[in-house]
């Protein structure tokens, strides 16, 4: 199995947790990307939520999701939409839609920005942990 | 029928979008406009109680006082609207509701936004843009850290994922932008006047965030636009033609694109249907369609989502109909956003006042010849805040 931890070299803004998010941002830095599951509906929810979105339930349960997914749209930032990248080329901003459901901001890296398309199979990879988060990004699915 | 002939709009005030605003402040502009609308309406200063702005940089909190005290209105309705680009037309059916309520009589709505040249970018280190706030949105912290930051990301996806589902060619959604220009050319108040593209230019202009050109996304400006909203029978004393509120309707279901229902299924679906249902009219007897066009694929969008053609052949419609003024589907008459300029919400506005002075014969150049029906679609974000609204020249 691939290394978890993502070759791409970007600095990023930082996230800073909140109470409602900490629980995911922590899980972040032992590779674990987690959703919340309805207990009532069954329903896949990202980003953490107090209630669940599709029932209103608040009985929700945290979860691994299984980090594989599907690019659902990208598109390449031909220039910088913010100064974390003031000084990189062009790069893929995508939606990826999890495997459990919820579709979720990401980075496309270790893959050329001209050779992502819509429906590529995409796994999770973290960006090396800082400040007690490793950010989440997504990469082509090995083999 | 909930909303139809409870309430019209009499005047109207707009000022030319700018570029840059120096010696105005966004609260300057603001007054400048809402007092040209009171002219135009044929009312008095204080005949004014009510009153609706939108939020302001700068004015945290506070902010219909803050434009009350400035202007020196007396207000027995004073609200803020928080719907970004459809703000405008939000702010026209809340008019209509609060004077059918008893609250007041005469309703100016004033949008605005000054502009600067912008300061050269610091060197100082800001983590996420500052939104470390305890109460921020979800935004800064999964939108963010990815650069999705902005509407031309946002747009680019959807317009991606729209050609995947469905499809429309280069050609098809460049037109819009071109056939805007030209009805801007029949404007002297549109920041792109004299000034014709054609579909080469457009095509040809630099890829911002694939597949967006950057004649296809909206440049931003500064300005101001107002509006004023009364009941029936001060409508009637009035001297300019009331332009009768017929139909209203909302949506909202997000923020982030990401967290959308759907990307090309949107929000417009319920508002215009709302809208069309309160009005008792059907998208073929509309003769303008002023629709929110911060990007060519918005159009795209809108035109489905309203019902003017069936989901995925937006394309093909806006290659089979002439959009001009004097074409047979006229749209965005004053240029839209894409030529008239965005001054900030009163961007989203201009969409409004554009259909008033449609409906009350007053467009000149442009105006359609016997209109008697227009379509107004407001959107804020990322097709995230929709307001549909009908206008007619009968009540």
């Amino acid at each position: 199995m691939a290394a978890k931890t993502t070759s791409d070299t970007t600095v990023r803004p930082a996230p800073h947790p909140s109470d409602l998010t900490a629980a995911f941002w922590a899980a972040t830095t032992e590779g674990r990307f987690l959703i919340q599951r309805c207990t009532r509906c069954r329903a896949a929810i990202f980003y953490p939520r107090v209630n669940c979105t599709e029932c209103g339930s608040t009985e929700l349960v945290d979860e691994d999701a299984s980090g594989r997914g599907t690019v659902y749209t990208y598109t390449v930032a031909r220039r910088p939409t913010h100064r974390a990248w003031a000084e990189a080329g062009p790069y893929v901003i995508a939606i990826v839609e999890l495997e459990e459901g919820p579709h979720v901001t990401t980075n496309i890296v270790e893959c050329d920005p001209d050779d992502v398309r819509i429906g590529m199979p995409v796994e999770v990879c973290f960006a090396p942990e800082a400040d007690g988060v490793a950010l989440p990004l997504f990469r082509p699915t090995a083999g | 029928m909930a909303m139809r002939g409870r309430g019209a709009v009499v005047g109207v005030g707009e000022l030319k979008p700018t570029r840059e605003t120096p010696g105005e402040t966004t609260l300057s502009l603001m007054a400048k406009a809402g007092l040209a609308a009171i002219e135009d309406a044929g009312l008095s200063f204080a005949d004014i109680d009510g009153m609706v702005c939108h939020p302001i940089g700068g004015v945290s909190m506070l902010t219909p006082s803050t434009v009350s005290e400035l202007m020196g209105l007396k207000l027995n309705f004073a609200e803020v609207v928080d719907l970004g680009g459809a703000t405008g037309a939000g702010m026209i059916w809340r008019a209509v509701a609060a004077i059918e309520a008893g609250m007041c009589r005469a309703v100016v709505c004033i949008t605005g936004s000054s502009r600067r040249p912008r300061a050269p970018r610091s060197g100082g280190k800001k983590t996420a843009g500052g939104w470390s706030m305890p109460d921020r949105s979800a935004f800064a912290e999964f939108e963010v850290p990815y650069g999705n930051v902005g509407a031309n990301v946002g747009y680019a996806m959807i317009a991606n994922r729209y050609l995947h589902e469905y499809g429309a060619t280069p050609e098809q959604l460049a037109k819009v932008a071109v056939h805007q220009r030209d009805n801007a050319n029949q404007n002297p108040d549109a920041i792109f006047y004299g000034q014709p593209i054609t579909v080469d230019d457009v095509l040809s202009s630099p890829l911002i965030a694939d597949p967006l050109h950057m004649l296809e996304i909206v440049m931003p400006a500064g300005g101001a636009a107002a509006l004023v909203v009364v009941g029936p029978e001060l409508a009637e004393q009035l001297p300019n033609r009331p332009a009768w509120l017929l139909g209203a309707g909302e949506q909202v279901t997000h923020k982030t694109i990401t967290y959308a229902p759907s990307l090309t299924d949107t929000a417009i679906q319920a508002s215009a249907r709302r809208a069309f249902d309160q009005a008792g009219v059907n998208p073929s007897q509309i003769g303008l369609a002023s629709v929110y066009d911060c990007y060519t694929i918005t159009v795209l969008l809108t035109l489905e989502d309203s019902g003017f053609t069936p989901k995925g052949t937006g394309g093909r419609f806006i290659e089979e109909h002439d959009l001009r003024w004097n074409g047979d589907f006229p749209v965005n008459t004053h240029g839209g956003q894409l030529s008239f300029g965005q001054p900030g919400i009163a961007g989203g506005m201009s969409h409004v006042t554009e259909a008033v002075r449609q409906i009350q014969g007053r467009a000149g150049a442009r105006q359609i010849p016997d209109l008697e029906l227009a379509f107004v679609n407001g959107n804020g974000g990322i097709l995230s805040e929709q307001v549909s609204l009908i206008f007619g020249t009968e009540r």
